[in-house]
């Protein structure tokens, strides 16, 4: 009787010290959740979503304090990845927080520019270059498409233009399923 | 007799190569225009080196290679270039691309040419020589071929091999080469051999080509090279690199690796006999053979200036009326052309000129039945099915994992489906998007960075601001310790600075502001008669010295002080 109960309390401890010891040494520093969340976002730093940047609103989802429809610029195709990922129901990309658009960069008109800075201070992946009362321009790769510049210019000189067409970016389409040949 | 090996699957389609092997190949006369696209090769695209207006001669460089992974591009004959604008590609995307325009003069003159003992030269230079006369791989590929002049880790390859299968149906541009330029291909070889360090090299030609064959066997003969040629069972197709190394030498290159990882480097006869033009003439690539097949009266191989319009090349065949549409290629691998203006490019080895009657558009594609039959036929060993599955339910990670990209778009499985699955245009399909999405993907980890770093240095900015104020408020803490109070003012606050340097700070900073505003105030006794100006002076001083109202305060409690005094 007695050896059994010994038996038993040396098994207990010895695994509950193995278990111990693998938390401390096996310890996952963050939430890994929140990083597969950030990898499916589009970095675009919009804020569109309500929150200051993709990591912020990876935190909210992985809380559970957002939505996954909320972040236009990953659109569809986002809300999808993130359902799978969550196992949660895919929903329509919410209306307050944007309609998806094609992917666009900032233009500054240099003609226009006053070289106020306020773009600059806005942009979140330091994609203009300029100094105060020097003309500013963008990087266009680097670019996010965030509009974030926008609304700050005092002269309303910058434009979101659509990225063209090129040949390094064309994309085959998708085969037409043709069912009956109209004669 | 070399022992031959088989490649899995494969198809033989109707070759049609007999009509245009009837003629030899004759020079197409210059067009009155020629549009020279600078991105004619994988990799960077040339940037232009000549603006509109300027005279150029024949093998003027106009495009230098960006980079290691480019192409020159050449003036394919003297003349005017009269724009440097984007103009229509042969490409199936009918987008435009920037590219020379020029105007022959008709002179042909040739500019500066150099020359290259490649014996002599050092290796580097002779690839920076090939790349700087922009040779790129002939047979379809248009891989910059100095990037494959390299001997490898060990310094030196077992085996070259030379691409003379031609596989394709209709397609003729290697085989009249092979009978009528054997000994400059067989020159270009040894160039590439020596530069290789090859031990041997092997001439792989489709049986169905039994004078191109001949054709070789004497060059190598006359020239006096140990080179073999072999002819090879005709079966497309036997000209893709990976299988003619496998039907020549027996290595099946693994998915993800390379031929040169197992000691052979495989150029096709075209790219050869460049490599032999440019070393030992000093011409840069600016021509190229090119096949007119299909709907033609008279189908024929050209030598043709690159940046021809393929229509001025297919007039000179005898194009027939009912054309619907031009193929670069063959009809098996072969890319619908946007035009029919289109230029002829480096990697143009055929136009086949389509209609309705000669190639009926596919009848309806109808449900997989999953016959396998597609598997049997791979030459690269997928399952094209399941890649199709995959492909159209865009579940492209899992179209990956069934090795997409191992797909040469040969189009077997296509050519075999009996429900007429245009298999081949889901591949590219989800080949393309996959490469938008690594590109997508690589862009946003490139924000995140740039978003992470932003806010860092934000951070570092804020906290070197606190420390930069801290710093200065020690300053001036210390600085009020150590002198004692300039002015009455200031003395009784410093007296309990000690206590609470907040507070001496403040009340400092307080009778700095008032001295500097009781200079800054106007008197408004500028404009006054002399007597009364010295009136006021009288007053100043007598306040002074009986010390009632501080001389710092300011003007409004100043004349209301005043006011009593002054009066009587």
């Amino acid at each position: 009787m007695l050896s059994a109960l010994l038996v038993m309390t040396g098994i207990a401890i010895v695994l509950g010290a193995a278990l111990g010891y693998a938390a401390i040494r096996f310890k996952v520093e963050g939430d890994p959740l929140v990083e597969k969340i950030d990898a499916i976002l589009p970095q675009t730093q919009c804020g569109q979503c309500g929150y200051p940047g993709c990591k912020p609103y990876a935190e909210a989802i992985a809380q559970g304090a957002a939505e996954i429809n909320q972040c236009p610029p990953g659109g569809e195709e986002g809300i999808r990845k993130l359902a799978d990922l969550l196992g949660r129901e895919f929903k329509p990309l919410s209306e307050e927080h944007g309609v998806e658009k094609p992917k666009s960069v900032a233009v500054i008109d240099e003609q226009t520019c006053i070289g106020c800075t306020l773009c600059i201070q806005a942009c979140p992946v330091d994609a203009i270059v300029g100094a105060a009362k020097q003309m500013h321009t963008v990087v266009d790769k680097l670019c996010t498409g965030c509009e974030l510049c926008v609304a700050p210019c005092p002269v309303d000189c910058i434009t979101m233009t659509p990225i063209p067409e090129t040949v390094e970016n064309w994309k085959w389409k998708y085969p037409v399923v043709e069912l009956r040949r109209v004669a | 007799m070399r022992s031959l090996f088989r490649f899995h699957g494969g198809v033989k389609p109707a070759t049609n190569k007999a009509a245009s092997t009837s003629e030899p190949i004759v020079k197409a006369p210059l067009p009155r225009r020629l549009v020279v696209p600078l991105h004619q090769s994988i990799g960077g695209t040339p940037h232009p080196l000549v603006r509109a207006g300027q005279r150029v001669l024949k093998g003027e460089l106009i495009g230098a290679a960006d980079g290691n992974v480019s192409s020159a591009v050449h003036a394919p004959t003297s003349g005017l270039v009269t724009a440097v604008e984007p103009a229509l590609m042969a490409h199936p995307s009918g987008l435009t691309m920037l590219s020379v325009i020029i105007e022959p003069d008709g002179e042909e003159r040739w500019a500066e040419l150099d020359r290259l003992n490649y014996k002599s030269t050092p290796p580097d230079e002779l690839r920076d020589f090939v790349r700087d006369a922009g040779i790129v791989g002939l047979g379809g590929a248009v891989f910059p071929t100095h990037l494959k002049m390299n001997p490898g880790r060990e310094g030196r390859t077992r085996t070259l091999v030379l691409n003379g299968a031609e596989c394709e149906p209709f397609i003729t541009c290697d085989d009249m080469l092979m009978r009528e330029r054997a000994a400059g291909i067989v020159k270009g070889t040894a160039i590439l051999r020596h530069l290789l360090q090859a031990d041997e090299v092997l001439i792989g030609i489709e049986d169905n080509k039994p004078e191109a064959v001949a054709a070789m066997q004497t060059a190598v003969r006359a020239e006096g090279e140990s080179m073999e040629v072999v002819a090879i069972p005709t079966r497309y197709p036997a000209g893709g690199a990976k299988q003619l190394i496998r039907v020549l030498t027996g290595i099946e290159v693994p998915h993800g690796r390379r031929s040169t990882d197992f000691g052979v480097q495989c150029f096709n006869v075209g790219t050869a006999y460049a490599v032999f033009e440019a070393l030992t003439c000093g011409h840069p690539l600016i021509s190229r053979i090119v096949t007119v097949a299909g709907n033609v009266d008279r189908p024929r191989n050209y030598e043709v200036l690159i940046g021809t319009p393929m229509s001025d090349v297919v007039r000179l065949s005898g194009q027939r009326t009912d054309t619907t549409r031009y193929l670069m290629g063959g009809p098996m691998m072969g890319m619908r052309m946007p035009g029919f203006d289109v230029p002829v490019v480096k990697a143009t080895n055929c136009i086949l000129v389509a209609s309705d009657a000669l190639f009926p558009p596919p009848p309806p594609e109808q449900a997989c039945i999953r016959c396998g039959e597609c598997a049997h036929a791979c030459p690269a060993d997928l399952q094209p099915f399941e890649l199709y599955w995959f492909s159209r339910a865009k579940n492209f990670g899992k179209a990956q994992e069934y090795h997409l990209f191992d797909c040469i778009e040969c189009g077997c499985c296509a050519y075999v489906c009996p429900s007429h699955i245009p298999l081949v245009d889901y591949y590219r399909f989800s080949k393309s998007e996959i490469w938008a999405r690594e590109r997508d993907k690589s862009a946003s980890d490139q924000a995140r960075e740039r978003f992470e770093f932003r806010n860092f240095r934000q951070e570092r900015e804020k906290e070197e601001k606190a420390a930069k104020l801290a710093a200065k408020a020690a300053e001036t803490r210390a600085k009020l310790a150590t002198e004692p109070a300039v002015d009455g003012a200031a003395a009784t606050p410093a007296a309990d600075a000690a206590e609470d340097p907040k507070k001496a700070l403040i009340a400092a900073a307080l009778a700095r502001a008032q001295a500097q505003r009781a200079a800054a105030q106007p008197k408004n006794t500028e404009n006054l008669s002399a007597e009364t100006q010295a009136e006021i002076a009288q007053i100043e001083a007598r306040r002074r010295t009986a010390g009632s109202a501080p001389a710092a305060d300011p003007a409004p409690a100043g004349t209301a002080a005043s006011a009593p005094d002054t009066q009587p």
